[in-house]
């Protein structure tokens, strides 16, 4: 067994625990061991990245019980695809966070670190009790971040939030039981093996607690008609950790990804082609959802907010068609809207701070600090988010474009992918032109006022440094976008074979249940 | 005993709903609460009714119950428990920042609240 595959969730464990222990008053020490973490968890999934494209899926059985009995972690090509985007995001978005959010709230670097243990158990599990454990994980510390700082809209938003994932907990063990009570197991690739072999009057009972886990794993992925938590969370958590919530919907996306074709798929003969029916329309529906939002978002946050929802609608409209190349397609952008949201909202909450009173609202105010600076990356990020050359987006929804030739519903899909780009486009336009033109026009008068403030925060030169890191993440991520592009020849190769191995589910489950067989 | 399991679990499902729907913080907490008791119920039964057997197998025993759902409904209700105590913990800071119990966003929707109220 390879011992390197736990270590992704112990290593956050026991230094989240650390950091309470330790490091609770020590900022300096906590920020350290903190970075040193993510940074070690970046290379360790590198290079399981490495072993997952070069050997079969493998198997770490916890506590060393064979398969269908304990519980197993696996670790395959989509797996390690993910750990690696998740652990990059937070190491960059961590060091953002170091430019002064961590100072805010207490025990910043501890709920960071359980935040980045639960979403590597999430994505490492072979198991749907587990994967409820390791969502519970990610979520109460998710609870935790979002309320960081305080405030009153931050907590109400907070409670909201809360008080929607925990019904989505409630409906994901209701739909566990009833795939236990029908199936007798809880592990994934026991399940697909099982599923087949359903009696036909137990069918409808598997079918329901499918699709429940289809609408919890729709709730974390904020698709309609379960969408509408997203907006006000991520507009009021602090931008750092609305940065990191970028990867929180992919986990949801990813649980899709990781169930249906695996249970659910061709082999799986009644039940097969079991999603699609629901996943499709709901997806087209979350797609012009949140590129509608986009046209009529309040404020920045809330433009970013409906952006992600829009990019999942995208994202699961190319996973709800069930082919190998849509797969290809749907991981690529996954892949560039979890990095270019994750830039676009270190943007707001930089430039909202730059705006005086007037925070991250769209309306006329003062011009911000440093426009020119801000304003080109702000541009830079709204056309990776809306999807136009040359930047990443582009290249994504080309591939999703090309994957739905074929499909019965191409036109739908083509309509709503092209039509909706100009929405967001529109919608884009609408915030920087408001935010970085309109003001500059009648802002002589206010921006001497302005200039005498700043003189009296001189002391702000420390400030300023610290200030200087959340440019250098949104310069990095910005730069990966760029870098996907660059290489978005390999990549997507890459993400063929991944495809591929998802939708040939006999090699998972030979992983998990051989291992069974060795042990006996 | 089927009957009387099956209904407690729908009574504290539909007792749960509706106190979730009413969207101040008290009753959303004591909804959640009950919604969590009707799951623990019905995970315990996935593993199937059975009286007086126990959760380990023996050649001498006939009839054994299943100690899966056992173990998830311990887990189910250690988690259940945690979040409800944050969830009190946020709700009480959010009330006593705001000054207002309302779960959902925005004054149009406490302003509807207060007129259902009689």
């Amino acid at each position: 067994m390879n011992h390197w595959i736990v270590l992704p969730v112990l290593l956050p464990a026991l230094l989240g625990s650390v950091l309470l222990m330790v490091a609770r008053r020590d900022l300096v020490i906590a920020r350290a061991l903190s970075v040193a973490s993510c940074a070690a968890l970046l290379v360790l999934a590198g290079s399981l990245l490495a072993t997952a494209s070069a050997e079969a899926p493998q198997v770490y059985a916890l506590g060393d019980w064979p398969a269908p009995y304990g519980i197993v972690l696996v670790l395959d090509r989509l797996a390690a695809l993910m750990l690696v985007l998740a652990d990059l995001l937070a190491l960059v978005v961590l060091l953002a966070a170091i430019g002064g959010a961590d100072r805010e709230g207490r025990h910043f670097h501890a709920l960071w670190q359980f935040q980045v243990m639960g979403i590597n158990g999430a994505f490492l599990t072979g198991d749907f009790f587990n994967l409820f454990v390791f969502f519970e994980i990610l979520l109460i510390a998710s609870y935790g971040l979002m309320v960081h700082g305080g405030g009153r809209e931050r907590l109400k938003a907070g409670v909201q939030y809360v008080v929607m994932n925990l019904v989505g907990s409630t409906l994901f063990l209701l739909a566990v039981g009833l795939i236990y009570g029908v199936t007798g197991t809880l592990n994934m690739a026991d399940l697909a093996a099982r599923v087949p072999e359903v009696a036909a009057g137990d069918r409808a009972l598997l079918h329901t607690g499918a699709l429940l886990l289809l609408l919890v794993f729709a709730l974390k992925a904020a698709m309609v008609p379960v969408h509408f938590w997203l907006p006000g969370t991520y507009a009021h958590a602090p931008a750092v950790v609305a940065a990191l919530f970028a990867i929180m919907t992919k986990v949801g996306a990813y649980a899709i990804i990781r169930l249906f074709p695996l249970a659910f798929g061709d082999d799986a003969g009644a039940s097969s082609g079991l999603a699609a029916p629901w996943l499709l329309p709901a997806a087209m529906l979350t797609l012009l959802a949140g590129m509608t939002g986009v046209l009529g978002a309040q404020s920045m946050g809330q433009l970013a907010g409906f952006s992600v929802i829009g990019s999942m609608g995208t994202l699961l409209m190319a996973v709800a068609l069930f082919t190998e190349e849509a797969l290809s397609a749907a991981l690529y952008y996954l892949l560039h809207s979890t990095l270019a949201a994750a830039a676009l909202f270190l943007l707001v909450g930089m430039i909202a701070q730059r705006r005086g009173s007037a925070g991250d609202r769209l309306r006329v105010a003062p011009p911000v600090e440093q426009a020119p600076l801000f304003g080109a990356l702000f541009f830079s990020a709204a056309i990776a988010v809306c999807g136009m050359p040359p930047l990443s987006g582009f290249i994504g929804k080309l591939l999703i474009l090309d994957s739905a030739r074929e499909s019965v519903s191409s036109s739908w899909i083509w309509g709503l992918i092209l039509g909706t780009s100009l929405l967001a486009i529109i919608g884009f336009t609408r915030a920087g032109s408001l935010v970085f033109w309109t003001s500059s026009a009648q802002a002589s008068a206010r921006g001497k006022g302005m200039e005498a403030a700043a003189a009296e925060g001189e002391p702000a030169a420390a400030a300023a440094t610290a200030a200087a890191l959340p440019l250098v993440a949104t310069s990095a991520l910005l730069a990966s976008l760029v870098a996907l592009t660059v290489f978005a020849g390999p990549v997507s190769e890459w993400l063929d074979e991944t495809a591929a191995q998802v939708y040939a589910p006999a090699q998972y489950v030979d992983a998990v249940l051989g291992v069974a067989a060795g042990n006996e | 005993m089927e009957f009387l399991v099956a209904s407690a679990v729908g009574v504290l499902t539909a007792a749960g709903v509706y106190l979730l729907l009413r969207a101040h913080t008290f009753p959303v907490v004591l909804g959640l609460t009950l919604l969590s008791y009707a799951t623990n119920i019905y995970l315990f039964a996935t593993g199937r009714l059975a009286v007086n057997a126990p959760p380990l197998i023996d050649e001498h025993l006939a009839r054994y119950s299943d100690p899966l759902p056992q173990a998830l409904v311990l887990t189910a209700i250690v988690i259940s428990f945690g979040m409800t105590a944050l969830l009190v913990v946020m709700a009480l800071r959010s009330w006593s920042v705001s000054g207002d119990d309302h779960v959902d966003d925005g004054e149009p929707a406490s302003a509807t609240a207060r007129e259902d109220r009689p």
